[in-house]
């Protein structure tokens, strides 16, 4: 065990270099460019929840004066790569199909043309004269419905992958089914004192960043391709919108813009491949931006949901047996986010026997996206409320529960591996020691308290960090900066070289600029990207002390590095330590430019957990409930900028709590999204929320020279229990479905008063 | 050729501008696709997100929700307008010190509003501050460091106005 590193830049919280020009508004969103002459595109949507295409008849927009190029499915080839992405993998043939609908529509909403005209009022007035003659099939708007006998099919060759139900066999809408198991569940539980089971409900929900999706594409005669837009990772927009739109991968170049949140919701494509499209047939520039309403009936969202928990504890709270059967909605094609849901759910705790099994269910909603965290938050929502129910049959505090039954370093995962040092028991003790726990609380109030744990991701990352002659840096990845990792790594490259931070340029290259960097996502990049990084530091700090070596005529090795200086061995003549900007300035004669770079695949990471605690005031005449108080206790391993450390927590726990109170997809019967805008999808706003407070705990991390773990997902895995904890505890009512708005949370209160009355 | 386009006078940002729109055009269009001041974004269109937040005659409205002509005879203030020469509005600088941006797409409607706010009533308490500022969405921060920051802005104005 070597001694902690003392850091000099590490845990600052200096302003962000891409501060400035997003405060003036001079940053570049993936709206805001305009390219010489460039024109409109505009998407022709399904009005049906489930149709069967029959006929697309174009001719009469192609004839509107100003209409350049109009697209259709049958324009594009189908294609049957896939884009690795950690343990699973992006299916572009239904990225494609979902971009551009070709033989049938599976929700409101989907694509099934595109126009490109000199005027967006042009583009969109032709896209209305498409003829599309529908087949118009039965919508199946949810998991009851998609599992039934006599249920209507989204996909006839789809049959279930995995340890399939028995006797299930042909079509079907289960597009998936995954076992995990450990011990002898039947006598665990005829060894439990107390077994708790309940059912519990979610609806979708988008991930509700703000940017619309946008992008601008051209492609020239010569088949080459470059798109600006707004993504999680350029990497996978060039290889997705190659493959689809049939370029081949060496003739794109993607540019990734400032990115206006994501939350996991810009990895896929929805608009590049098409603007690539529009462009080859139109030869002029394409832009394609998305409207709010677009944003939420075709993009993102993350699955509704049905999950059945039931856990077993002894008398004195040890948790002896679980089960839990978890159904996700994928949308229209496969994959949910149900695996990781399934592996996430029971991470908190040592319990010798479990089964789980995980249904992902194709339904006829938009496809769902990575929402940070994925699965995570929808398993953590049942299993946390189901221990808040042993804690209170058990008349147990719900920490001193979760602090008996904690994971800790060397315990099996639920999901395979042993853990490595993790911080759970650190941020239960730190909740059960903070003053939020035991102040007492006002009238019509309740609290709740709720763990949650995110794998975090590895995976490949590249950087390059160039020295200037005046001795400052800047450093470049390939990783789009949504929430201050620029402002990370320059921390990173100041605490390597010793230089200022001030002096070093953070940047995010384009995919011709950058080395292979996977996306921005997983909570990877302060951590990957990071090593990454640093390493590219360190070959510029070694590059440097040969250059000193060379000066002083001494052997590289006897070259010391102290506080930003090259230290000549002792007894060298004429030899005086040398700083990072006085050997830059001999760079020219010494061999020239020095250039850092790294490239690594981190195969593992830091897995982390978070706890919070809500406090939640409720008013029983009206149904609605607001936040009074809020801590969110974390392991983050390393926290590198604290400020935007606390960021991701505070802003995690928002869309959690957003989660669990008031957002959802309101669907009619015909599969039709009611609520596809910001009034009626109702978002947390500054008067919904008190100051959250962040409590940062480090257990670093092994794998990552600074000790980082990842930081972003964990936030938005424990509010939903934690939110739903508090309401019991307020109400006495025990909520096993999201989100509790003012009208389920009234209802419930007067069911249960006039139960009361009654007896 | 008929003409088919308003001509419009206004002043923005200080400055005297003229431009063409269609009669249906929003100002947010105008100010975004035919005077390129894109600081002003397009979250929704519908006015609920405050993304696109201006001052027009000193008022706060969502510019999604003015049509262009509108615009005549009258005084804009957006985003590009509140830092002068070289120094930065003190909501800019606090906004930065706070931490209180993470992608920052909210950022320019956020101290559009705050500014109007400010204007309006200089010492606000925390819960005015997010009553004003409940027209705009963040998805990023869960607000805390942008109320922050406003209320430092807030005292750190009156302390240089005393």
């Amino acid at each position: 065990m070597t001694t902690p590193r003392e850091f000099k830049y590490v845990g600052t919280r200096p302003i962000r270099h891409d501060g400035v020009d997003k405060v003036t508004g001079r940053a570049s969103y993936g709206a805001d460019v305009v390219w010489p002459g460039m024109l409109h595109g505009f998407v022709l949507r399904s009005p049906h929840a489930h149709a069967r295409i029959v006929s697309i008849d174009t001719r009469a927009a192609e004839a509107t004066p100003g209409v350049k190029a109009v697209l259709t499915g049958k324009d594009l080839p189908e294609t049957t790569a896939t884009i690795a992405l950690g343990e699973a993998a992006i299916d572009l043939r239904d990225v494609g199909d979902n971009m551009l609908a070709r033989t049938k529509v599976l929700y409101h909403g989907h694509a099934v043309a595109a126009v490109a005209a000199t005027t967006i009022d042009i583009a969109r007035e032709a896209a209305e004269k498409i003829q599309v003659v529908y087949e118009v099939l039965e919508p199946v708007t949810g998991i009851d419905r998609a599992i039934a006998a006599d249920a209507p099919i989204l996909h006839p060759a789809l049959r279930t992958k995995g340890a399939a139900s028995p006797g299930a066999a042909g079509p079907t809408n289960i597009a998936s089914r995954l076992e995990f198991k450990r011990g002898d569940v039947d006598a665990a539980f005829a060894e439990a004192d107390v077994v708790v089971e309940r059912e519990f409900r979610t609806p979708m929900v988008h991930q509700g960043y703000i940017e619309p999706h946008a992008c601008i594409a051209r492609c020239g005669e010569d088949g080459r391709a470059v798109v600006w837009c707004t993504t999680q990772g350029p990497f996978v927009v060039r290889d997705a919108c190659a493959a689809i739109a049939g370029l081949d991968p060496a003739h794109v170049k993607v540019i990734p813009s400032e990115i206006g949140g994501g939350f996991g919701g810009k990895i896929v494509v929805y608009l590049e491949p098409m603007a690539i499209a529009l462009s080859r047939k139109a030869q002029r520039p394409v832009k394609m931006v998305m409207g709010r309403d677009e944003v939420f009936r075709a993009t993102g969202p993350t699955s509704g949901s049905r999950v059945r928990v039931k856990l077993g504890a002894k008398r004195d709270g040890t948790l002896v047996a679980a089960t839990a059967s978890l159904w996700y909605e994928a949308g229209a094609y496969r994959g949910s986010p149900v695996g990781a849901g399934a592996m996430c759910a029971l991470a908190a705790y040592k319990i010798p026997s479990f089964f789980i099994e995980a249904h992902d269910v194709v339904v006829n909603k938009p496809k769902v996206a990575a929402y940070r965290a994925p699965g995570s938050p929808i398993a953590a929502f049942a299993v946390e409320s189901v221990v808040d129910e042993i804690a209170r049959e058990l008349k147990m505090d719900p920490i001193e529960l979760r602090l008996k039954n904690a994971n800790a370093e060397g315990d099996k995962a639920p999901y395979g591996p042993k853990y490595g040092p993790i911080g759970l028991k650190q941020i239960l003790e730190a909740a059960r020691n903070h003053p939020h726990w035991t102040s007492p609380l006002a009238a019509n109030q309740g609290r709740g308290i709720a763990v949650g744990f995110w794998f975090n991701a590895g995976m490949n990352s590249s950087a390059t960090v160039i020295l200037d002659t005046d001795g400052s840096a800047a450093v470049v990845t390939g990783n789009p900066d949504i929430g201050g990792t620029r402002a990370a790594q320059a921390i990173m490259v100041a605490e390597e070289l010793g230089i200022p931070v001030e002096r070093v340029r953070p940047g995010v290259g384009d995919t011709d600029g950058s080395g292979y960097t996977d996306l921005t996502g997983g909570s990877r990049v302060c951590y990957a990207t990071g090593m990454a990084v640093i390493r590219a530091a360190e070959d510029v700090r070694d590059q440097l002390k040969a250059r000193a070596a060379q000066i002083w005529n001494v052997a590289v090795d006897a070259v010391g590095w102290e506080n930003g200086r090259a230290i000549p061995p002792a007894g060298t003549e004429k030899a005086e330590a040398m700083t990072v900007a006085g050997l830059a300035a001999k760079m020219a004669h010494t061999g020239g430019p020095i250039v850092g770079r790294a490239s690594l695949y981190a195969p593992m990471a830091g897995p982390a957990f978070g706890a919070h605690i809500c406090d939640l005031e409720v008013d029983s005449e009206t149904g609605q409930s607001k936040v009074v108080r809020y801590t969110v206790f974390q392991d983050v391993g390393r926290a590198v900028h604290p400020g935007y450390v606390e960021g991701q927590m505070q802003g995690g726990a928002a869309q959690g709590i957003g989660w669990a109170l008031n957002e959802e997809y309101i669907y009619d019967a015909d599969g039709v999204m009611e609520n596809a805008g910001f009034l009626d999808y109702r978002m947390p706003v500054a008067s919904d929320l008190p100051m959250i407070d962040t409590v940062i705990i480090e257990v670093p991390n092994p794998l990552h020279p600074y000790g980082v773990r990842g930081v972003g997902e964990v936030p938005i895995v424990p509010p939903l229990a934690a939110v739903a904890n508090a309401m019991r505890d307020a109400t006495g009512i025990r909520f096993t479905e999201l989100p509790l708005s003012p009208p389920r949370v009234l209802e419930a209160i007067e069911a249960a008063s006039a139960v009361s009355v009654g007896a | 050729m008929t003409v088919t386009k308003l001509h419009i006078e206004t002043t923005i940002n200080g400055e005297p501008r003229e431009f063409l729109c269609d009669s249906h055009e929003t100002l947010l269009s105008a100010l975004r696709n035919g005077l390129g001041l894109t600081g002003t974004k397009e979250g929704c269109a519908t006015g609920d997100c405050g993304a696109c937040s201006i001052l027009l005659d000193g008022r706060l409205v969502p510019a999604c929700l003015v049509l262009a002509p509108e615009a005549q005879g009258r005084a804009v203030t957006t985003i590009e307008g509140l830092s002068s020469g070289d120094a930065l509005h003190p909501l800019q600088q606090k906004f930065l010190e706070h931490a209180a941006l993470q992608c920052g797409v909210c950022t320019p409607g956020f101290i559009v509003a705050a500014k109007a706010l400010l204007d309006a009533k200089p010492n606000p308490s925390e819960d005015e501050t997010r009553y004003w500022l409940a027209g705009n969405l963040c998805r990023c921060t869960g607000y805390d460091k942008i109320i922050r920051a406003v209320l430092d802005a807030a005292s750190e104005m009156k302390e240089s106005a005393i």
